[in-house]
């Protein structure tokens, strides 16, 4: 090893640090064209917040697994406890609260919820007998650890961060070995309860979100707007798009939150099929890295994190495609690492780091045995 | 195995571990599969769909408004032209005030309330970027008075645009027709947005109407890059618009214009055809409407003076007049004779009329006119022997022969309709009566009265192709194909015979002695006609109320011996043939000698009060008075006053055309059942037809009136 380069620094994971900065920085040059070929207010911001987060989970990665084990338990609670406190100062001052101000951040909980509920399911798995996982009764307590967070969000309320919770600590119930015939039978039940969910649950903005989802030329001025004018910009990007700083759409506002959540639409406006593509194959990669570092890792905790953090980030990434391209209903997820806002950027590096710290772990390990 | 009740080990945990984190990856590259396939497909498949909607969201059209084609005439003077005016509307997406700057305007303009209500509503319903029009026509110190102020006002669009000119105004009214906004109706039709342009106007009568498509022209286009908010980014490149083309008629716009004016205080029409070709070179109507105005938006109360007058400036009665053509047939009834074997020599005895059955059928001359052979019957339009010649030869024939001649007949003009009028014969009235053909009525038809009735085209038509022996078409559009005539198979020296009998009414002692020309050389030939329009119980034709009064005809051609041209005049309630031929002979010698003409009528415009618009002009004011219209109506400035009539334009689709709609509607059918149910109710009570123009009595519908008071041509020497 060229010792120029000193050792800490070249036994980093540099090919995950050159994918993670290379989506970010096509993710600022974006937000850079969205602001009409601005740095400010998007593009400058994202990319400080992407070197401060990723430099937080470079270091965060050292940590040893062991410690993301020992927080797990109270920062469940305490995470619960923050949106508790969001749904009771939301019920005194009315509205739709989703922020705690801490005075030097704007705390969003239900965000920080996502990473540590995969955490919390996990450390539950870890601790049931090989023996027990297939009993029914053993499947009580992870209900009710992703019950109460996922019944607070729904309250607040926030469709998409409640499923992305839902979302994270399912599929670590799954990958822990829970029967499958529970996941048919859940499926058949909300074949079942969607519809009644649909007309008694939700709320008359998000149940219209998706009825024009199902039919958004129905309304192209209306709530069926997003889509619409998302779709055109996909579509009249063509192979290659328009040409960084030509896009119409985003340029003359036809495309609403074109640097949030439609920062894809943007995006494929003026890059094309071309940078479409490239996006996904990103994500391909960095999905393929959490898996492999899942597979590879020795403790149960650690594949069970990996993994489900893993599809955290793709839970973003899917609902988030999917709504752009006009295949699911407009949920407000943002596209990791593309699109602007801090909360997401946080949570995305969170899930980043610890997957990090798994896969030193691992390799520790091995070396150990070696 | 998946449902069974099992308990796992540790390594078997892993196991089940790596299987489902497979299957989580196979899930997720299903996820990337169908999000690359639905990228592809919206930017490859969808590619053209979605440009094009992105495109249509970036820039904003607003149309320009065609220039349209002009109407020349046949030397290439202009009869309709488009003069440059000015103009503001507002685009209701760009206002910020809209309160503020329409109320500014209403100042800066003068717009009345109304007007002011109008603007609003149309912001109101209007869609973003449409423009709402605010005045147009306006004068340029008006236009400058907005434009100065326009970096107070956004939104306010003041511009330069065209509206139809027509120089010759009333002259060409209803020939040419007039153009207007479009209807709600004629949008709905096509969903062209060009119609709801603010300063597009579309034919609504006559030529301007049947050659919309070529006269309209393709619009241009105003292309400007918009925000999702309608904010204006840029302005990008813009198409010119494509005048439409123009049309070149047979017309002759002097020729036109003068015959026209030559009308004077008469209610009445002047056709004057070419012989060689059948150009028409004049068809005018008066009084008449001034289709500037028109163009401009009428007023309602410059409609209801126009609705309201007894002379109907509103019918084009060149082509719509129909009347019964009295004693002019007589020429047209003689070659009938004449090709039926009759020698011109042949006398009949005319002791002022003829018995026949059991009536006795009077002639004009109470004295009578002895022995008279068939070229001192026509000069001096003797009935006597038409009464007794008509009965030997039949009715068939006479009748065949003024269809041949152009009576009864629609001519292929791109008019929007022609009342052609009633040719009787046995067939005719037994299909429409179902009567038998008696003599009487055959002595009626020889005359031109009874059924028989014709518009002055036609009169003009038969009087050229009696001329000529040729099958002469009219026409309004000139063309560069050579127009060759068929002949009508007539012997010359029969056709000769009808021309010198014809000219003899002028220069020979006739009826028309007064209407010979002041040229040198050149004589014309004519015929006289005076139709009765209510039975004489009522009066004799001339001094009595106007609308009693008998209509005065006249046929003519000249020069009598190589007709180059042929005329009609028909004058309504003119007391007689003596307020026809008149005008014909002034006609002829303006075509020949345009200073001679002109000259005459410059000495009777002083006495009638001047031309037509001036006339037009006052009688409105007197009009507006005496109807008690607002005086602010009066008073306001030529420009507001215009403005006004904008609003108005849009309640006249509402009312106006209407009326003008039913009077277009009525049909040929209906006009020949009106008139004979006029004439009927006539003869029956001997009474009250008022507003019956075209009425003719007719004694065979109601036997028990005295024929000689029903038909009794008179003629005035």
């Amino acid at each position: 090893m060229n010792s120029i380069v000193p050792a800490p620094i070249a036994r980093l994971n540099w090919p995950i640090i050159v994918l993670l900065t290379a989506m970010a920085s096509f993710g600022a040059t974006v937000l850079y064209s969205a602001a009409g070929g601005a740095f400010m207010p998007w593009s400058a911001p994202h990319m400080i917040r992407f070197f401060v987060f990723l430099i937080a989970a470079v270091i965060a990665g050292h940590l040893p697994l062991e410690f993301w084990k020992r927080v797990t338990v109270p920062a469940y609670f305490i995470i619960l406890v923050l949106l508790l406190g969001v749904e009771l100062a939301g019920a005194v001052r009315g509205g739709s609260e989703r922020w705690i101000n801490l005075g030097f951040i704007n705390l969003q909980p239900s965000e920080l919820m996502k990473p540590t509920i995969v955490l919390a399911v996990a450390f539950y798995f870890d601790r049931l007998p090989a023996s027990r996982v297939r009993d029914w009764d053993a499947m009580a307590v992870p209900l009710a650890i992703m019950a109460l967070p996922v019944t607070l969000v729904m309250l607040q309320p926030d469709l998409g961060t409640s499923l992305a919770v839902l979302f994270g600590g399912v599929v670590v119930m799954f990958l822990a070995g829970t029967p499958i015939r529970y996941y048919v039978g859940a499926g058949i039940g909300a074949m079942i309860l969607i519809p009644i969910a649909f007309f008694f649950l939700l709320h008359d903005y998000q149940r219209n979100r998706i009825l024009t989802f199902l039919d958004p030329e129905s309304d192209p001025l209306g709530t069926g707007y997003h889509i619409s004018q998302s779709k055109i910009a996909i579509g009249s990007g063509g192979i290659t798009g328009k040409g960084f700083l030509d896009g119409t759409q985003s340029h003359l506002d036809y495309l609403p939150e074109g640097h949030t959540d439609f920062v894809f639409a943007t995006m494929a406006e003026e890059w094309g099929m071309v940078g479409g593509l490239a996006i996904l194959f990103g994500f391909f990669l960095l999905f393929k890295w959490g898996l492999t570092v899942a597979s590879n890792s020795p403790s149960r905790y650690g594949r069970l994190v990996a993994a489900g953090l893993t599809c955290t980030i793709f839970f973003y990434a899917a609902v988030n495609l999917m709504m752009v391209v006009g295949f699911a209903p407009v949920v407000g997820i943002p596209l990791p690492l593309i699109s602007h806002g801090g909360s997401s950027m946080m949570t995305i590096m969170g899930c980043v780091a610890i997957i990090l710290s798994i896969e030193r772990d691992g390799k520790g390990r091995y070396r150990n045995f070696n | 195995m998946l449902f069974g009740k099992k308990t796992l080990s540790a390594a078997q945990q892993e196991f089940t571990f790596t299987r489902r984190t497979m299957f989580i990856g196979g899930v997720q590259a299903v996820f990337g599969v169908v999000l690359a396939g639905r990228v592809g497909y919206l930017a490859i498949a969808q590619n053209e769909k979605y440009s094009l909607a992105s495109e249509s969201n970036r820039v904003n059209l607003t149309l320009i408004p065609p220039r349209r084609g002009w109407f020349i005439d046949r030397n290439g003077k202009p009869l309709a032209t488009n003069r440059t005016d000015f103009r503001v509307d507002i685009i209701p997406d760009r206002l910020v005030n809209a309160d503020q700057t329409v109320a500014d305007l209403a100042q800066l303009l003068a717009l009345s309330p109304e007007e002011t209500a109008r603007i609003k509503r149309d912001i109101a319903k209007s869609a973003g970027m449409q423009p709402v029009q605010v005045a147009e026509g306006l004068d340029w110190d008006r236009f400058a008075a907005v434009s100065v102020r326009l970096p107070d006002m956004p939104g306010v669009s003041p511009r330069q645009g065209y509206s139809r000119y027509y120089p010759s105004g009333p002259a060409v009214g209803h020939l040419l027709g007039y153009v207007g906004a479009a209807n709600a109706e004629e949008y709905a039709k096509t969903k062209d947005p060009l119609m709801i342009t603010p300063g597009f106007k579309i034919g609504k009568d006559n030529l301007e109407k049947y050659f919309e498509t070529t006269l309209r022209g393709k619009p241009g286009a105003k292309r400007v890059e918009v925000t999702a908010r309608g904010k204006i980014v840029r302005d990008l490149e813009s198409q010119d618009d494509v005048p439409g083309k123009s049309i070149r008629l047979t017309i002759d716009a002097d020729l036109q214009s003068y015959a026209a004016r030559r009308i004077g205080l008469e209610s009445g029409s002047v056709v004057v055809m070419d012989c060689l070709t059948g150009d028409i070179l004049a068809m005018a109507s008066m009084p008449s409407f001034d289709p500037n105005s028109f163009s401009d938006g009428i007023g309602v109360s410059e409609w209801k003076w126009l609705s309201g007058d007894d002379h109907v400036p509103l019918r084009n009665k060149t082509l719509k007049g129909l009347y019964p053509p009295a004693s002019t047939v007589k020429p047209m009834v003689a070659m009938a004779f004449l090709e039926a074997g009759l020698s011109p020599n042949a006398t009949a005895y005319c002791g002022g009329g003829l018995r026949v059955g059991d009536r006795f059928f009077r002639c004009h001359s109470r004295r009578g006119h002895g022995n008279v052979n068939m070229d001192r019957a026509i000069a001096q339009s003797c009935d006597t022997y038409f009464y007794y010649y008509a009965q030997k030869i039949g009715m068939d024939k006479i009748a065949s022969m003024a269809r041949r001649l152009g009576m009864g007949q629609e001519f292929d003009l791109p008019v929007q309709s022609q009342f052609f009028g009633t040719v009787p014969d046995p067939a005719w009235k037994l299909k429409k009566y179902n009567e038998e053909w008696r003599v009487f009525d055959t002595v009626n038809a020889t005359i031109g009265q009874g059924y028989m009735l014709s518009n002055p085209l036609q009169l003009a038509v038969m009087s050229a192709r009696l001329a000529t022996g040729k099958n002469l078409m009219p026409r309004l559009l000139l063309t560069k194909d050579k127009v060759q005539p068929k002949s009508l198979g007539f012997a010359q020296e029969h056709i000769d015979h009808v021309r010198m009998a014809m000219r003899n009414v002028i220069y020979g002692g006739g009826t028309a002695g007064r209407a010979r020309l002041p040229l040198e050389n050149i004589q014309i030939a004519g015929k006289t006609g005076t139709a009765q329009v209510v039975s004489l119980e009522k009066g004799d034709g001339k001094n009595t109320r106007w609308k009693y009064r008998d209509h005065g005809l006249f046929i003519a051609f000249a020069p009598f011996d190589d007709p180059r041209y042929a005329c009609s005049v028909v004058i309504e309630h003119g007391g007689g043939s003596a307020s026809a031929y008149p005008i014909a002979r002034d006609v002829m010698t303006y075509i020949y000698d345009r200073a001679k003409g002109m000259e005459a009528l410059t000495g009777m415009e002083a006495g009638w009060g001047g031309t037509p618009e001036q006339r037009m002009a006052r009688s409105l004011a007197r009009w507006r008075a005496s109807n008690a219209v607002p005086s602010t109506d009066a008073e306001r400035s030529e420009a507001e006053i215009k403005k006004k009539q904008e609003e108005q334009a849009k309640a006249r689709s509402a009312e106006a055309p209407e009326a003008l709609q039913r009077k277009k509607a009525l049909s040929q059918q209906e006009a020949e059942a009106e008139n004979a149910r006029r004439a009927e109710r006539l003869s029956a009570t001997g009474a009250e037809n008022s507003d019956a123009p075209d009425t003719s009595p007719s004694p065979a519908a109601s036997p028990q009136v005295p024929p000689p008071a029903a038909a009794q041509p008179v003629e005035t020497p």
